[in-house]
């Protein structure tokens, strides 16, 4: 038998199954949810439509099945490996072309592996001649099924020590990272950290906003001399603050726990929470046939929270990192950062930061591209145009 | 009789709560589904598990569910059609001839429940120690989208419309020389009340001075006392802002698990302000209730707010304030032409410094720091509220009686 040292630091393979009960009880509580009355406008202008979210808590009481979510999980190799006294949960897939490129990728909140599976089959088995990697996709501590931090520290900086740890474990001592959203914030610190062997990252939710521009949206600086797309990215900003577009983000940081009663006591107030996240503010519940993020999906990653019981935990990550807007370049300290940088502006996602910031930004940029469609979660909904990225950025690292 | 009779019609109310929803709300408190514990050892996450453990253990086992119809169906209430929306108030009427009208507004996250333990010293003061001339005939509505009053179902209810809806409810009342008291929104319906300056308001007091929380521009920042203020206020904006930033822009989203989770409902309701936070915490894991903030008054409140089934429409009240300063925005109200008393509480979010009082309230007359209390003053020492109330409306009754 190994020693104790050794079994934490052991890889176990992992399967997901959730008990029985813990499914039944889901559903008995969204059977018996106890509604507010309607909003008093006839938009979402305060939150989302009592209508809306009344006829998705039906069909995730009835009709969506849990098992399916989970059977696409376990459809991975997945595994457990204890990373700093936590246990890390990830999906490893790796590529049948040993000279493929390893790559982490990080996802955020109010996602989860589950934003990220549709991006497996065309990063690890691309179509002929392009280029592959083997990909490590973990949960965040707090998240899913990985442990969650029983003490105050897993801030980003802490998450991408652990990831550099979790590459090295698996015997991959070049690779290179990517994320979006708390993704692009902890493979941004990886950045800074530089540890041996991260040859680039890549991240599509950039930290791009400069000093001045972030010292105005607070109102503690003048508007600085802008030129016209700098202007309306900035407008943009300026009104999406305005409107509470941020609120989840303040509510967070400043007090987790309080949110995180009712999120876990009711998966409708839940659900009501995450669709506050930009992310999801432009979901048609499901009743768009083209819509990228199915019903069903969308249902798996809420499920995945309520399950595992970490819409407490996650929310903490917002308390660990004090209120730094992912946004801002001076917050994220990018100027550190000093191996080659990729960034993509996906054309659907709420912030699009204008390239002359970004190049500002990021002194090692050597990739930067802005697409026309994808959003937030551009890996769940345009896995194909993601992987395109993801090639394009890392293509010099592998020359 | 007419129909716009009929809609102005005084009616008598009585709370009755359907047994059903009582055990209802048992058997979700007993069945809560718990996240894991803070990682701090104080509320620097928000309410405290242990906290919040204890309130359900106390409020499924031993807090008795029929406190709420006996405390308010022991006091004469009414309800009153205003403007299209019902609204509930108790009417407490003092025995002394001489009494001075007085409306009282709750705020967020209390209720009428945190007004009941100043009926007595306000309307009956001979059995508090006071003398007859002290007395006040009591008006405590409930706000539109809190407890028994209705709720609004469509925009625009943003204090100052209630505060309209105030004036009407004393001149129906009959009451033509009346003042007006309130803390927390209950003092932005009030000031609204002072600017607006209906027939028959003769005074106000408040118990928090609304327009800092909003801008502290301008407002003396020289002495020591100014700077603390400043500085709680920074505070509060920097960590204690996250209930009040959500319920001005998303009340809808809480409001799903406010109204589904009674555990959920009790956490976003108990993390309001750090000191009435510790008090109340305090009340249920150690024992040690502060003045009235006790482990049953406290779910009288959390309670009344779960069966009226409130959490989200009393949440939007918020939201209408937002709206309303987006659009009064560079506007200056008309000016406040009535005589105004303002207490500071010690717990009170910040201190307000009589010269800001000054500066806010040119008609100032009196200014007091008490000794002890917090945001929820009245609740918490009834007593000495009303003593602020004798004190601050005491020369108004000499202007009449002169």
């Amino acid at each position: 038998m190994s020693s104790t040292v050794e079994s934490a630091t052991e890889i176990r393979p992992f399967h997901a199954e959730i008990a029985q009960e813990e499914v039944d009880d889901l559903r008995l509580r969204l059977a018996a949810t106890r509604w507010p009355d309607k909003e008093t406008v006839g938009d979402a202008s305060q939150g989302v439509p009592l209508a809306k979210l009344k006829e998705l808590v039906a069909y995730w009481a009835t009709d969506y099945d849990w098992r399916k979510g989970e059977a696409r999980l376990n459809a991975l190799p997945q595994f457990m490996t204890e990373i700093d006294g936590l246990d890390i949960h990830f999906i490893h897939a790796r590529s049948s072309h040993e000279d493929a490129l390893p790559l982490i990728v990080t996802h955020g909140w109010p996602g989860s592996v589950f934003e990220l599976l549709k991006i497996v089959e065309p990063l690890t088995e691309p179509s002929d001649g392009q280029e592959a990697f083997h990909l490590v996709i973990p949960s965040l501590p707090g998240y899913g099924f990985s442990g969650r931090p029983e003490e105050p520290g897993w801030n980003p900086d802490r998450i991408g020590r652990a990831w550099d740890t979790l590459m090295k474990r698996l015997g991959y001592d070049e690779y290179v990272a990517q994320g979006g959203d708390w993704g692009a914030v902890v493979t941004e610190a990886m950045g800074r950290q530089a540890p041996a062997g991260l040859r680039a990252i890549h991240v599509n939710l950039p930290a791009s906003v400069p000093p001045d521009v972030e010292a105005a949206l607070n109102g503690t600086g003048p508007v600085p001399e802008m030129t016209e797309e700098e202007r309306a990215a900035f407008d943009g900003l300026a009104a999406s603050r305005k409107t509470g577009f941020f609120g989840y983000f303040i509510a967070l940081t400043s007090r987790p726990q309080d949110i995180g009663y009712g999120v876990t006591d009711s998966p409708a107030g839940l659900a009501a929470f995450f669709f506050w996240h930009p992310g999801f503010a432009a979901w048609s519940f499901g009743a768009d046939p083209n819509d990228p993020k199915p019903k069903d999906e969308v249902l798996d990653d809420i499920s995945l929270y309520w399950l595992t019981n970490t819409a407490a935990s996650s929310g903490r990550l917002y308390w660990e990192h004090g209120g730094v807007f992912p946004t801002s370049a001076a917050g994220l300290k990018v100027a550190e950062i000093t191996v080659p940088v990729g960034v993509t502006v996906f054309g659907e996602d709420g912030f699009r930061p204008p390239e002359s910031w970004t190049r500002r930004a990021y002194p090692t940029l050597n990739y930067v591209h802005a697409t026309e469609k994808g959003g937030h979660f551009a890996a769940w909904e345009q896995p194909e145009l993601f992987a395109d990225e993801i090639r394009a950025t890392f293509k010099e690292v592998r020359t | 009789m007419s129909a716009t009779a009929a809609a102005t019609e005084i009616r008598e109310f009585q709370v009755e709560i359907p047994q059903k929803k009582i055990d209802d709300l048992r058997r979700r408190i007993a069945a809560t589904r718990w996240p894991s514990k803070e990682l701090v050892d104080d509320r620097s996450q928000g309410v405290q598990l242990a906290a919040l453990k204890a309130l359900a253990d106390y409020w499924a086992s031993e807090y008795d569910f029929g406190r709420i119809e006996e405390r308010l169906n022991a006091l004469p209430q009414f309800t009153t059609e205003i403007d299209g929306v019902e609204i509930h108030f108790i009417h407490v009427r003092s025995q002394h001839e001489d009494a001075l009208p007085l409306i009282m507004t709750h705020g967020w996250p209390g209720s009428v429940i945190e007004l009941l333990d100043s009926i007595g010293p306000l309307t009956d003061p001979t059995a508090y120690g006071g003398s007859a001339d002290d007395a006040f005939d009591l008006v405590l509505p409930s706000l539109p989208g809190y407890g028994f009053s209705g709720e609004p179902a469509e925009v625009g209810w943003y204090t100052g419309r209630v505060a309209e809806a105030w004036a009407e409810l004393m001149g129906r009342l009959g009451y033509t020389r009346y003042v007006a008291q309130g803390g927390d929104q209950g003092a932005a319906v009030t000031d609204d009340l002072a600017h607006q300056g209906p027939e028959g308001l003769i005074g106000v007091h408040l118990n928090l001075l609304r327009s800092a929380l909003g801008t502290t521009e301008g407002l003396p920042a020289g002495s020591e006392q100014e700077r603390a203020a400043l500085e709680e206020i920074k505070t509060f904006r920097t960590s204690g802002f996250g209930y009040f930033l959500e319920q001005s822009t998303r009340p809808q989203t809480i409001g799903y698990s406010l109204l589904d989770s009674p555990v959920g409902l009790a956490g976003w309701m108990l993390d309001h302000d750090t000191d009435s936070y510790y008090k109340i915490a305090g009340a249920f894991v150690d024992g040690k209730p502060t003045g009235g903030l006790t482990r049953d008054h406290v779910l009288d409140n959390i309670t009344f707010y779960w069966l009226t089934a409130t959490g989200a429409s009393a949440a939007r009240s918020y939201w209408e304030g937002g709206r309303a300063a987006a659009q009064a925005a560079g506007k200056a109200p008309p000016p406040v032409t009535v005589p105004v008393g303002f207490t500071t509480f010690p717990g009170e979010i910040f201190r307000a410094p009589r010269s800001w009082a000054e500066q806010v309230y040119p008609t100032l007359t009196y200014f007091h720091e008490a000794d002890r209390g917090g945001h929820f003053a009245a609740w918490e020492e009834p007593e000495l509220f009303s003593e602020e109330l004798r004190a601050a409306f005491g020369s108004l009754r000499n202007g009449r009686t002169s």
